[in-house]
């Protein structure tokens, strides 16, 4: 089972990464949103994908299931949402402003 | 067991939710914030007392024994790094009142400030890797309202880049995280050292090293990683520009020195090696960039590359000198680089541009600018006795005892290049004709002086008393090479 979703994690991080080399913004914003969803799925496989109780001690027997993946991932789903919902506003402002979403475009100084 | 170490991370934040209800009242905000700061300020010097006193302190929170709930730790490293932030922010936003403009002081522009205060010192603070992780999203995302609030084009265009780029940097963050975990099994950074110490040196404790340096590396600007740095940070206006430039590079080499000290102790060849190769290269890039703009910001923006490199190479060699010369010129150089960008933010609003030809002659009628100026040259240089010299004589006293000749000798080299690009700023601007016309009254130019002076009287006071630095610089050395202290202080009253 783990090896099956490191493979699936690995092509995850494959689009994630051909979608962040490429120019337009909103193809480099869905890039970070695959790129954390295969993050997310890496930290649950990192846990141990075993089968074990509910984690409750002395409720049930052991082996319990490992917990903390799953609250670490909450905390990272959370925070991942929150950023891609900012960088989507930002991505629209400046498309407004600048008038492009042609990532060679946006260059601020003048002699870069 | 004590919630003392906690006030400078929640009095921010505090202060901040407060703030946040009345943004158009421009005084008010001025006021609150500044209380804010000088309350949260109290708390850090009372807990540099307290960790002088009592070493090392440790808090579990929520009663669970550590390893299990999260930690938060206090040496005197983190203790000092906490009062030297909130020192820097304290001028930043005195400087702030008549640079910054009403605009961006009705937007947030303080409460973001303290907000990135709460993540600076929480993540200064923090004894949990993934606690780490949570305390750098609190700093970027308020980092990410400061660099575009105001929304000018500029700021629009490198902005964007900006946040891709630590969007990335945070995944990987995550993915190391995760790697660590399957190691260890757990996310105490005390309880990680103590099995990482047990497993021994190994190949995947090797490679999650490695991804930790690429992903603090990418924060703290290091060589190949810093490329967003230059173009992103000339970007904001100047007291952002002060703050981004004195505290975000520096909480990415703090977590390098925490996790370097702390956890990879077991491959040193490897690890360390590497690092003090990537500081080097570090070092170069910086010293060709600072050398090779005309515009005052890119100049200030390459010397901290530069800085960064100095640094990491003192903490590299993991002897006593090394590393305390590393926390001495850590503290040293979030001290100066706000002092220095506080200082060429007046010239810029002098002059109204930050190219360098197009200023001159500023001596005749700023006297009293250029002169502190060039004491703050002469301090980020590290000419004795201001508060560079004992940093880096320390670190290439590090480097001569742990066998690294040539190294040591490049550093001292480097000084030189450091000193010639400070000091082209000097001579453009304040020699020669006078060039154009002068853009401020003379009292906003007072207005804008007084926080500049104050800070950079700081710096020299912090060259000039090295001697009584010294015993808290003792002690910080001392947590960071012997990390049992670290961990016995956690597990206090556990085992």
């Amino acid at each position: 089972m783990e090896t099956l979703i490191i493979m699936l994690i690995g092509i995850l991080v494959a689009v994630a990464t051909y979608l962040i080399l490429s120019r337009n913004i909103i193809r480099i914003i869905l890039g970070t949103a695959v790129f954390s969803h295969a993050v997310h799925l890496l930290i649950l496989t990192m846990g141990g994908l075993k089968q074990g109780n509910v984690p409750l001690l002395k409720e049930a027997d052991a082996p319990y299931a490992d917990a903390l993946p799953q609250a670490l991932i909450l905390t990272a789903i959370v925070i991942s949402f929150a950023v891609t919902a900012f960088i989507l506003v930002l991505a629209y402002r400046t498309y407004q402003d600048v008038g492009t979403e042609d990532l060679d475009e946006l260059r601020g100084a003048k002699n870069e | 067991m004590i919630n003392l170490l906690l006030f400078p991370v929640l009095i921010p934040f505090l202060f901040a939710a407060v703030l946040l209800l009345f943004p158009k009242k421009v005084k008010a905000q001025r006021i609150v914030t500044m209380i804010g700061l000088l309350f949260a300020l109290a708390s850090s010097f009372v807990l540099l007392y307290k960790v002088k006193v009592d070493g090392v302190q440790a808090l579990t929170l929520g009663s669970w024994a550590p390893p299990f709930g999260i930690t938060m730790v206090s040496d005197m490293f983190s203790a000092m790094l906490v009062t030297s932030s909130l020192l820097i922010a304290f001028f930043v936003v005195w400087y702030s009142f008549s640079s910054i403009g009403e605009a961006r002081e009705k937007a947030f522009y303080y409460p973001a400030i303290l907000f990135m205060l709460t993540g600076v010192n929480g993540a200064f603070t923090t004894g949990d890797i993934f606690n780490m992780f949570v305390f750098f999203e609190v700093l970027l995302m308020s980092s990410y309202v400061l660099i575009v609030l105001g929304g000018e084009k500029v700021q629009l265009k490198e902005s964007i880049k900006y946040i891709i780029v630590n969007i990335v940097s945070s995944s990987l963050f995550v993915i190391t995280v995760g790697y660590l975990y399957s190691v260890v099994g757990t996310l105490n950074m005390a309880d990680i050292s103590v099995k990482l110490a047990e497993i021994g040196p190994s190949g995947i404790v090797t490679v999650i090293a490695v991804l930790f340096l690429i992903v603090f590396g990418i924060k703290g600007g290091i060589f190949p990683l810093f490329f967003w740095l230059p173009g992103s940070y000339a970007a904001p206006p100047i007291p952002v520009i002060a703050l981004f430039g004195a505290l975000l590079t520096k909480v990415g080499v703090y977590a390098i020195m925490r996790t370097y000290t702390l956890f990879f102790t077991t491959d040193v060849g490897y690890t360390h090696t590497l690092l003090m190769i990537l500081s080097i290269l570090t070092i170069v890039v910086g010293c060709i960039g600072a050398l090779a703009y005309f515009d005052v910001k890119q100049i200030i923006i390459y010397n901290i590359v530069i800085a960064v490199g100095v640094i990491l190479f003192g903490a590299s060699v993991m002897n006593e000198s090394g590393m305390m010369g590393s926390v001495f010129y850590l503290i040293h150089d979030i001290l100066i680089k706000g002092a220095l960008f506080l200082l060429i933010g007046i010239i810029i609003k002098i002059t109204g541009t930050s190219d360098l030809r197009k200023m001159g002659g500023l001596m005749k009628r700023y006297p009293m600018l250029g002169w502190v100026y060039l004491v703050v040259a002469f301090g980020l240089a590290g000419i004795p006795p201001l508060s560079g010299f004992i940093g880096k004589l320390l670190i290439v006293q590090g480097g001569f005892e742990g066998d690294l000749l040539w190294q040591s000798i490049f550093i001292l080299a480097s000084s030189l290049i450091v000193l010639l690009s400070v000091i082209r700023i000097f001579i453009y601007a304040f020699w020669g004709e006078e060039k154009g016309e002068h853009l401020i009254s003379d009292k906003k130019y007072r207005h804008l002086l007084a926080p500049a002076i104050t800070l950079a009287t700081i710096t020299v006071l912090y060259g000039v008393g090295a001697e009584y630095l010294v015993p808290f610089m003792g002690d910080a050395t001392n947590v960071l090479l012997d990390p049992s202290l670290y961990i016995d202080a956690v597990f206090e009253g556990v085992k």
